[in-house]
């Protein structure tokens, strides 16, 4: 989009997207400057969320921090608790069984699956489409339904254990993923013939808000958003953990098919072809998982050795990295929680400039960032 | 009107000493009030086919709970906007925020006079007709500017300025787009439009086969009028996840309630305009309604008028649940750009087509060979 000359230069506006705006999602604040329909400057503000969940870590057990990974990312719960549990046994040194790594992995990779439903239907909503909103919203419940099966809640889960999980799978279980995945597989399909090609939604967002490779890798992107960008990077193959390294998939990357490489389009795509992959990822899972046991023996308060660690997995949003400080006590010393989300919202006030205003529902949608990641 | 006046005079002899201008005034109220009960019954029951066409195309059920079916949904809803508190911003100008529903709702309600609704059944068969309509329905820019304006809300002036924006330049290839039709039958009142398309080649004496040009011009007609009347993928104005609801993001209650009828008002005229120039009106395919005794050929007109522009208006809704929205440059690109030459390239065809085959369309071509 071309600024206008300076003949026809009018009085700047200022705009307060947010804190309640229905295309922010959640309480991001977003400061504009526009000429017009042009934004001049959109600069970010955040910490409308904040609850101190990394001062809380403090002051609780390790085991105790569980059900705050679950506000971590609301729409991944599975994928922070399982982050934590990784994390503090790497700090503890715990071995976990190898049904509890496998259940962990399924019960992550659906997970995966109902976020970027959610990313993609309130994307398109973004984009003034509602109906793949409602379609989205349909597959989720199913994925809400086998989570209730698995922990009883849908939402927030608290279903890792240090050690483990906190129980086996329900009967019945294997088999309803399996089903719920035959039935999901050809519904990517029909999103694509629905939404994903239509011309206009292609139009607005290819070429929005252009990130280079070398730009995402500085500014810290990750997840999605880098992979968007065309480089390939993700943890579950890069820094292997888990079961993760017995099972085959393909780290989905941005291609630029409708316009330049790392626009929003491509950012969308990465999330469609990812649920392929989780699919892909599941589907092995289910069929190799063993027999055994489910949580390790570990005490109920356990003092790990004093020293650091970091962990770090992949994320719906991106990386998820949690580093810890031991003084050898019950609980953590200092706690630091890296997400995704949050390191995203550095690039913004970069990428929306000289953008419309339109575009910045667009980047903000195509980014998929959630508000408790931010603010923490 | 007048004639309406004699002629209820002169069959009901009660009627004969009252003066002529007050039994043409009295006609005329019961006819503007006929109209204004069919557009709000319109706006209720239209609603409520919104939602529940939402509701199907969405996989869920739509209203059902007030009355059967939830028929009676838009009732419910009709007095809720009417208890509800009337808001007017403190710092809004009172005047003009107060004033702008009503002129929004009047521009769209005015083009009913002219809307055909079947043999003899039109409110004033005005002689320019089609330019009546695209003159009244401008009304609606002001009235979207004044609400934007007056709302002194940053968010509803950025819809306004949209809105503007884009109904004045939508109103070039709607008006191009409608020409054809005029060209064909000579006049520019709708019921003339409307009588030129029938006969007994059904539905080929529509204009819609007409030739590829009213073909081509009926389609453009449909996407620029859409634009016109800010139906989705054009909502710009009020795009509700870019400007919260646009223009009218601070009225509340009944002023809320009127721009919400012009938007069903427009999507009928929008209908009934595309029926009337393209569809063949009132007109029952391979059948003479108007050579039906007394009442039933002004019925059965009537009927077929309506059938065809719900099913517009049932096609505009399905759009409206498909299609994602375009951004404000696209809008204005697609207009000038592509719209406005294609709709003048096309008014050139039809008008070279009619010197040509001296105004004949490709159906009675045909019917000549045999």
């Amino acid at each position: 989009m071309t600024r206008p000359t300076e003949a026809l230069h009018t009085q700047e506006m200022l705009i307060n997207m947010g804190p309640q705006h229905p295309s922010t999602h959640g309480v991001l604040r977003v400061l504009l400057r526009t000429d017009g329909e042009v934004v001049v400057n959109a600069r970010p503000d955040i910490g409308y969320l904040h609850r101190g969940l990394e001062k809380i870590g403090e002051r609780v057990t390790y085991a105790q921090f569980m059900p705050f990974t679950d506000r971590l990312d609301y729409l991944a719960g599975m994928n922070c608790n399982c982050a934590w549990a990784w994390a503090v046994e790497k700090l503890a040194g715990i071995e976990v069984p190898e049904r509890a790594e496998y259940i962990r992995v399924i019960v992550s990779e659906l997970n995966r699956i109902s976020s970027h439903l959610i990313a993609f239907g309130s994307f398109t909503a973004d984009m003034g489409a509602f109906t793949p909103f409602l379609y989205s919203i349909r597959e989720r419940e199913v994925v809400n339904d086998l989570f209730e099966m698995v922990c009883g809640n849908r939402l927030t889960y608290n279903y890792a254990r240090v050690g483990g999980v906190s129980a086996d799978l329900p009967q019945g279980f294997l088999e309803k993923t399996k089903e719920f995945l035959d039935y999901f597989e050809p519904k990517i399909d029909e999103y694509n013939n629905l939404i994903s090609y239509n011309k206009i939604f292609v139009h607005r967002l290819a070429n929005v808000a252009v990130i280079s490779a070398k730009d995402a890798v500085g500014y810290g992107l990750t997840g999605p958003n880098l992979r968007g960008s065309g480089v390939k990077f993700d943890l579950r193959k890069d820094e292997p953990y888990s079961v993760y390294p017995k099972l085959e998939f393909d780290v989905c990357v941005g291609t630029g098919e409708r316009g330049a490489l790392g626009d929003c389009f491509d950012r969308y795509m990465v999330r469609i072809n990812e649920m392929r992959q989780s699919i892909r990822i599941l589907r092995q899972a289910v069929a190799q998982i063993p027999e055994g046991p489910v949580m390790a023996k570990v005490p109920r308060l356990f003092k790990p050795a004093a020293g650091e660690v970091y962990f770090r997995s992949e994320c719906p949003r991106g990386e998820t990295g949690f580093y810890i400080i031991s003084d050898g006590t019950t609980n953590p010393s200092r706690l630091k929680i890296r997400t995704g989300s949050f390191v995203t919202m550095n690039i913004f006030e970069t990428v929306t400039k000289g953008l419309m205003i339109a575009d910045i529902v667009a980047v903000i949608g195509s980014f998929d960032i959630i508000l408790p990641e931010i603010d923490r | 009107m007048e004639a309406l006046a004699l002629k209820l005079m002169s069959a009901v002899p009660a009627l004969a000493g009252v003066p002529l201008w007050a039994m043409t005034l009295l006609v005329m109220v019961v006819v503007a009030v006929i109209l204004l009960v069919f557009a709000l019954t319109f706006g209720g029951l239209g609603s409520y086919v919104l939602r529940k066409v939402a509701g199907d195309i969405q996989v869920r059920i739509g209203p059902n709970r007030v009355g059967p079916y939830g028929l009676l949904q838009f009732l419910a809803d009709g007095v809720k906007l009417i208890m509800k508190e009337d808001i007017i911003p403190a710092k809004a100008d009172r005047f003009l925020f107060a004033l702008a529903p009503y002129l929004v709702f009047v521009g769209s309600f005015a083009a009913f006079v002219v809307v055909p609704f079947g043999v003899g059944l039109i409110a004033s068969d005005l002689n320019i007709g089609v330019y009546y309509v695209m003159a009244v329905t401008s009304l609606v820019v002001i009235g979207v500017l004044m609400a934007g304006w007056a709302s002194n809300n940053k968010w509803a002036l950025l819809g306004g300025m949209r809105a503007v924006a884009q109904i004045v330049s939508y109103e070039i290839p709607v008006g191009m787009a409608l020409l054809p039709a005029v060209l064909i039958a000579g006049s520019l009142s709708l019921q003339d439009i409307v009588r030129s398309q029938g006969g007994l080649l059904g539905i080929f004496g529509w204009n819609l086969f007409h030739n590829p040009f009213t073909f081509f011009s009926f389609f453009l007609y449909f996407t620029a009028a859409q634009a016109e009347t800010n139906q989705t993928p054009f909502d710009l104005p009020e795009a509700e996840s870019e400007l919260v609801s646009g223009y009218n993001v601070e009225y509340s209650g009944i002023r809320y309630a009127f721009f919400f009828l012009a938007e069903f008002g427009d999507m009928f005229v929008v209908a009934a305009l595309a029926s009337a120039c393209f569809l063949g009106g009132w007109h029952v395919p391979f059948f003479r309604a108007e050579t039906l005794p007394g009442a039933w050929g002004n019925l059965l007109s009537l009927g077929a008028f309506l059938v065809k522009a719900f099913g517009i208006v049932l096609v505009m809704m399905w759009v409206r649940w498909t299609l994602p929205r375009l951004r404000v440059d696209q809008l204005m690109r697609m207009s000038w750009k592509y719209l406005v030459p294609l709709t003048f390239v096309n008014l050139l065809g039809v008008s070279l087509w009619l010197l040509v085959f001296r105004g004949k369309g490709i159906p009675q071509l045909i019917a000549s060979i045999f």
